[in-house]
């Protein structure tokens, strides 16, 4: 099917077309920049609805903390104005784009926030989620909402600013978005530890999260995803890499480089790395496509961190290799694309009370598979409540997020 | 009394003692109170203007029981209100006269802790406290620390969203929540998320926390927990208006600086404060800063420079640095005896929250002035000036006649200020029944309808905790039509798009 594009230039033509499309009960595909299209199931809509004419910084009031724009402008556009004022996006939003086969720098605030993606120093500085302080939605019903406001502190009414977090555009079109922003770092340092097994780094991660250094990441990439690393240090050790990060004034990461090598150096032999090398290192981890390789399907474990040793060493049973990023709560791997292999994924995030998502698959697969992990009745059944309260006619990405729904 | 409430329902109130006799075979009968002084001990929450006895009170002590205690006013056509300790300041536990309140005060064990994934599992009844006391030998806390800690229920917490003296660094409690099990009118429990980051699916977390009672009766709750830091310091900054101390906050912040807690105090409150506590506070200010700064020593040493610098190029008159953690703990002292200092200088206080843009503080405090002068009432302010929330405490006398009733019209004439500038209603206390009837000054109709979509989602027949957040209550059969006509679409051309 063809979609046809409809490209509105400001929030009211959203709500207008909506209305439009909830009258005629015709389902419409949501579009930011499309970088994730090729994630979650394939929606089949006869519009296509390009919201790239909503873009743009509205407002950046650096000593209130706070940034509002329109939903699809850049993170690239809104990282570098932060820049300027020495500040950032705390929760590091990933570029998932060449992950799934698009160009990279192209993600928008909106898309991020509407499938609720962090990066590395999700671990220390939450998710985006706890970022996003309002939103001005259009709703299935073809009315303009809004949420929250532009204060951090706000407990007024239902927080429907978190739930379009991670709603990947099946409940309201954002259209405007103020996320929290904070100041960038000074200097950032990361200890590496060469050679722990999955089950010793996850010891070593916890460790160093559960010490007063103030880690702002920390990761493990086995020796064959580490051996895919461009950073020297990593990719030609011919080892397993623990990584932990550090940030802040310069004075005070070197004091916690310094605490935490000397903690770290009872797990195994330590090593720095600085500036460069160091942000391209967590560049990779944060952007999956440098470490997981060309996998056919790509899986995204959510567990407890202190399991992350024990899953990735069930998923090697299973020629499932991967990494492990949020101190071991968080794996990333690359899978054989069979039904078998998917449900033995699933089977290890069920196993440790986790969930696994489908990232990246040929259709075949997410034919047979559900990209989201399966839920209990009674909350797909609220879900589905909710999900009617926002778009009755079922028209906003219709199966995004589960086929049939 | 100048609330409205919703119309009790006559046939609830004709059919009490079936009613009763059906929850006694559910809870064992301790746990259920129906007589007139039993029932008085739960006739409001902290907002103690607003009182009402309920149909009873019942304490269960197990999820099935919540269960079946749900199930039975679903089908009786009974409403609930759930309590937790009592501490909220917004009266989202005051009773309704055909309802049940829902005590889960027995809920008070600790159900796990765990180390390894820095998490610990509580029912909703433990203490906020108690959570940080509970992992404090193992060298970690619970960060949200609301001032009520000692009583307030982590549950309550959930409910309200609660925040305290440590947020604009650590985040208010959806920012510290893990995992939720919860149950719904119909009687259903669910859980959401666990030990892991992020739950899956719609962020029923987030839509449950701070939903006031109103979506569900929480039952369990993991939070994180986090490592203590190596070291705290603290400054006490005082300025001669509150202009430069306001100026010192956005230069703090603006330099790069995230405090683990920048409190503000206005002249008033700090001659309340240290006529009661004796903390040594400087009493020629106009406006009293305290910073908190935690982490490495090196790094709290040299922030602590850097605040001290801003501080005097704003022309602090005090700058006083903690050289120990008793001059610290002095420093707090004086702010966080505010309230019973206030309950000293006068017989009752209102406690007001809102929160603005850090930005327009000293006009929000000018204007605040005149709103005083104006309804005949004084205020004393202390604010949460890292994260713009302002708890101006109004002081009147209950006993004497019209003095609640002016209270009420300056409390409302604050928040609607704090909104004109950019606000919101509430920071961290919730709206309940005290900030209800202003919703529409932050929201459109069309906004707290779909607000209530979410309601129906939960609790379709709106039994949980009526009238309190939503001035106007809709039907959900109501609020599921789309207003439609086919005749009049916007849209009969497309391509124009």
């Amino acid at each position: 099917m063809t979609a046809q594009t409809v490209r509105p230039g400001d929030a009211a033509a959203v709500r207008e077309f909506l209305a439009w499309a909830a009258a005629g009960k015709a389902p419409v595909e949501i579009v930011g920049a499309g970088t994730k299209r090729a994630f979650g199931h394939a929606v089949e809509a006869g519009y296509r609805l390009d919201l790239s004419g909503l873009s743009g910084v509205v407002d950046h009031e650096p000593a209130e903390l706070v940034l509002t724009a329109r939903a699809a402008t850049p993170i690239a556009e809104i990282e570098a104005l932060l820049r300027q004022s020495g500040q950032r996006l705390a929760f590091e939003p990933p570029d998932l784009g060449p992950l799934l086969g698009e160009a990279a720098g192209r993600a928008t605030l909106g898309g991020i926030l509407a499938c609720n993606l962090s990066g590395p120093r999700r671990v220390r500085a939450g998710a985006a989620r706890d970022h996003a302080l309002g939103v001005e939605v259009a709703t299935g019903r073809g009315e303009l909402i809004k949420s929250g406001g532009r204060v951090v502190k706000n407990v007024s009414g239902y927080d429907l600013t978190k739930l379009m977090c991670g709603s990947w555009g099946t409940l309201g079109v954002l259209t405007r978005v103020s996320v929290k922003v904070l100041p960038a770092a000074e200097k950032t340092r990361t200890v590496l530890v060469a050679g722990l097994s999955p089950g010793e780094a996850c010891d070593a991660m916890g460790a160093a999260l559960a010490s007063p250094h103030e880690a702002t990441a920390a990761a493990h990439v086995p020796e064959a995803a580490a051996a895919r690393s461009s950073v020297a240090y990593v990719g030609g050790a011919g080892a397993s890499a623990t990584a932990v990060r550090v940030e802040g004034p310069p004075v005070s990461v070197a004091a916690r480089t310094e605490a935490l090598r000397g903690l770290l150096s009872a797990h195994g032999a330590v090593e720095e790395l600085h500036g460069h090398n160091s942000g391209r290192f967590w560049r990779e981890i944060r952007d999956v496509a440098g470490p997981i390789g060309d996998a056919d399907a790509v899986w995204r474990l959510h567990i407890p961190p202190a399991s992350g040793g024990a899953v990735l060493d069930g998923l090697a049973e299973h020629g499932v290799e991967g990494y492990l990023d949020w101190g071991g709560g968080l794996v990333w791997c690359g899978a054989p694309a069979t039904r078998a292999v998917s449900a033995a994924v699933r089977a290890q995030a069920d196993a440790h009370g986790g969930h696994a998502t489908l990232v990246r698959a040929p259709g075949a697969l997410k034919e047979a598979v559900p990209v989201f992990h399966p839920q209990p009745a009674g909350r797909a059944a609220l879900g589905r409540r909710i999900g009617d309260g926002f778009d009755p006619a079922g028209i906003l990405n219709p199966g995004r997020m589960a086929r049939g729904a | 009394m100048t609330l409205a409430m919703p119309k009790p329902d006559d046939r609830v109130l004709e059919n009490r003692d079936s009613f009763l006799g059906a929850l006694a075979a559910i809870v064992p009968a301790d746990n259920l109170i129906a007589d007139p002084v039993g029932l008085k001990t739960y006739e409001c929450d902290a907002l103690s203007a607003y009182r009402a006895l309920p149909l009873a009170v019942v304490l269960p002590e197990t999820v099935g029981e919540v269960s079946e205690v749900l199930k039975l006013c679903l089908e009786h056509g009974v409403k609930v209100v759930p309590r937790g300790s009592g501490t909220g300041l917004s009266g989202g536990a005051l009773p309704l006269v055909d309802g049940i309140l829902l005590g889960l005060g027995k809920f008070n064990r600790i159900l796990e802790i765990d180390y390894p994934n820095r998490c610990v599992t509580v029912q909703p009844g433990v203490t906020n406290l108690a959570v940080s006391q509970a992992v404090s030998a193992a060298g970690f806390y619970y960060a949200p620390d609301p001032s009520s800690q000692i009583a307030c229920s982590i549950g309550g917490n959930v409910a309200e969203n609660s925040g305290g003296v440590h947020c604009l660094k650590y985040g208010v409690t959806t920012n510290n929540l893990l995992g939720l099990e919860v149950v719904l009118m119909n009687g259903d429990a669910v859980r959401v998320g666990g030990k892991h980051m992020d739950p899956d699916g719609y962020d029923l977390l987030g839509v449950l926390t701070g939903s006031e009672g109103l979506l569900g009766v929480i039952t369990e709750v993991t939070v994180r927990i986090l490592p203590k830091p190596d070291s705290v310091g603290a400054l006490l900054l005082g300025f001669a208006d509150l202009a430069s101390a306001g100026d010192c906050v956005a230069r703090i912040i603006a330099d790069g600086v995230i405090p683990a807690g920048l409190e503000m105090m206005d002249r008033s409150a700090v001659r309340a404060t240290e006529d009661y506590s004796k903390a040594g506070y400087p009493l020629d200010v106009e406006a009293l800063l305290i910073c908190e700064l935690d982490g490495p020593e090196a790094e709290v040493a040299e922030l602590s420079e850097r605040v001290e610098a801003i501080a005097r190029a704003c022309r602090a008159t005090t700058v006083r640095r903690a050289r120990s953690e008793d001059e610290r703990q002095r420093f707090w002292l004086g702010r966080k005896s505010a309230f019973p200092a206030v309950g000293k200088i006068s017989p009752d206080y209102y406690c007001i929250d809102g929160t603005i843009p850090r930005g327009r503080l000293s006009e929000v405090l000018t204007r605040l002035d005149a709103l005083s002068e104006k309804h005949g009432l004084g205020v004393v302010n202390v604010f949460h000036a890292g994260d713009g929330n302002l708890h101006p405490l109004i002081m009147y006398d209950a006993a004497r006649d019209g003095d609640l009733e002016k209270a009420e019209a300056l409390a409302a004439d604050i928040l609607t200020l704090c909104v004109e500038v950019g606000g919101v209603l509430s920071g961290e206390h919730g709206i309940g029944v005290e900030k209800r009837d202003l919703m529409g000054t932050m929201f459109t109709a069309a906004d707290l309808k779909q607000q209530q979509r979410v309601k129906c989602a939960f609790d379709p027949d709106g039994l949980l905790n009526p009238g309190k957040v939503f001035p106007v209550l809709h039907r959900c059969a109501e609020l599921g039509h789309m207003h439609v006509h086919k005749g009049d679409l916007p849209f009969p051309d497309l391509p124009r798009f």
